[in-house]
């Protein structure tokens, strides 16, 4: 079982690094088809041929190929007698040789590089429980561009926490690789609006945005911002929120920026 | 909007005539430099002749001296540096995301690669060397034979124009319609 953990780690990247989801690559599709703006229309048809010259190379889409994340889902049922985050960080450090991946963990205050992509925390595992005898495992390798503008704000009860996303995006997006997978957490705690971010980005899979989602969606592709920064009508692509309560005097918010090239794979074992 | 294909070394006339939203494909050789790259030639200097130089904002992913995924990284966190970079003689700074204006009035542009397109990217360049190796893979110096690198956009002309700015404007009216 360890050794197809670490197997299936690998085929999760490699997928991950070289190709698109499907439902990504429709959303750049319509959205070309849609766009006013020629320049911007050519940015985007440049991404899509950008994900086939990858395709076709077997290599990674883009130079940074980011840290390692990964989404695992596992039964309760299920019970594992070796450690899942030491067989995951094997698997990492196989992919980032055979790949290749760039090695990208650094120590944060020495920025010493590990040279294989693992370290302290990392790869960073996020974990759901589900029910049966189940493990399937999603790597979701993530840029620098677009979480270095990721960010959480513990806003006045009073506020409108949408005003905020859209204020943060209009000043964040150009740098963040638009047009843009937005992850949203309303609600919970400090990490826990984070968390619901980074999962709400985990969870997208292509299904319509809600009513909610898709009027915040609406406001910010209005801002005009565009692929690349460069103005255009596609600012963003897709946008999900995750929610939870929070304390009566605390309305947190997080927003995880995720870059056009939304990567993600999942491979099952059980 | 029109197209030019340049070679490197640069003139300041070559940049001069360039325009905010001309599509730029460039020849020849370019160098590659990020964060440690910037902070060590600021510290001690630069090992290469930035004379008429395009510097790339980008921390490549090679393997034995092949080029394998190679876009541009967001130049935003070298904004520090612009013009000590111009002041070496760079006529052009490649990368995503903008950089301030103001240094680049009279003498150099900003091109913008399209971000996450590494891929694109690797098929227009070869490595010819690589400087400050001990900073790693993606934080070297690298030293790149480009054929028809692009397409880029000038973002930032040497005229004052950027079309970020431009986009930041054009947002705030939007606002207050």
């Amino acid at each position: 079982m360890r050794d197809m953990v670490v197997e299936a780690t690998v085929r999760a990247l490699t997928r991950a690094e070289t190709t698109l989801p499907n439902w990504v690559l429709r959303r750049i599709e319509e959205a070309a088809a849609r766009e006013n703006r020629p320049l911007a229309r050519h940015h985007l048809l440049f991404m899509l041929e950008n994900v086939l010259i990858a395709g076709e190379d077997c290599l990674p889409l883009c130079q940074d190929t980011g840290l390692p994340i990964f989404h695992v889902q596992i039964g309760r049922d299920l019970k594992l007698n070796f450690s899942l985050a030491e067989a995951v960080a094997e698997g990492v450090k196989i992919a980032t040789k055979k790949i290749p991946l760039r090695p990208n963990a650094v120590h944060p205050q020495t920025r010493k590089n590990s040279g294989d992509n693992t370290g302290p925390g990392m790869p960073d595992i996020i974990m759901d429980y589900v029910s049966g005898q189940v493990l399937r495992i999603s790597a979701f390798p993530k840029g620098a561009g677009s979480e270095n503008m990721s960010l959480v704000g513990m806003l006045n009860p009073a506020d409108d926490p949408f005003d905020f996303i859209v204020k943060n995006v209009a000043e964040r997006a150009a740098n963040a690789c638009p047009p843009l997978f937005l992850g949203i957490g309303i609600g919970g705690s400090f990490d826990m609006s984070a968390r619901m971010a980074k999962h709400a980005l985990l969870n997208m899979d292509g299904r319509p945005e809600d009513r909610e989602e898709q009027n915040l969606l609406d406001r910010i592709n209005a801002l005009g911002i565009g692929p690349m920064g460069l103005g255009g009508d596609t600012t963003a692509l897709g946008l999900r929120i995750e929610k939870a309560s929070c304390h009566t005097a605390s309305l947190p918010v997080a927003i995880n920026f995720q870059c056009w090239a939304n990567r993600k794979a999942t491979e099952v074992i059980l | 909007m029109s197209e030019h294909h340049l070679h490197t070394p640069l003139t300041k006339e070559d940049v001069l005539k360039l325009r905010a939203g001309d599509v730029v494909f460039l020849s020849g050789t370019i160098y590659s430099a990020r964060d440690k790259a910037h902070a060590l030639i600021r510290r001690e200097g630069s090992p290469i002749s930035l004379e008429g130089a395009a510097l790339y904002h980008c921390g490549p992913l090679t393997k034995n001296g092949l080029v394998l995924s190679a876009g541009p990284t967001t130049s935003g966190r070298m904004a520090r540096y612009t013009e000590e970079m111009l002041g070496q003689g760079v006529r052009a700074i490649i990368g995503k995301g903008g950089l301030p204006a103001e240094p680049f009035f009279g003498k150099a542009v900003y091109l913008a690669y399209p971000g996450g397109c590494g891929a694109a990217a690797a098929r227009q360049l070869r490595v010819l060397g690589v400087h400050l190796e001990e900073l790693g893979m993606a934080e070297s110096l690298w030293v790149f034979e480009a054929k028809e690198f692009g397409p880029m956009i000038v973002a930032v002309d040497s005229q004052k124009r950027d079309l970020y700015e431009e986009v930041r404007v054009s947002e705030k009216s939007r606002k207050t319609d």
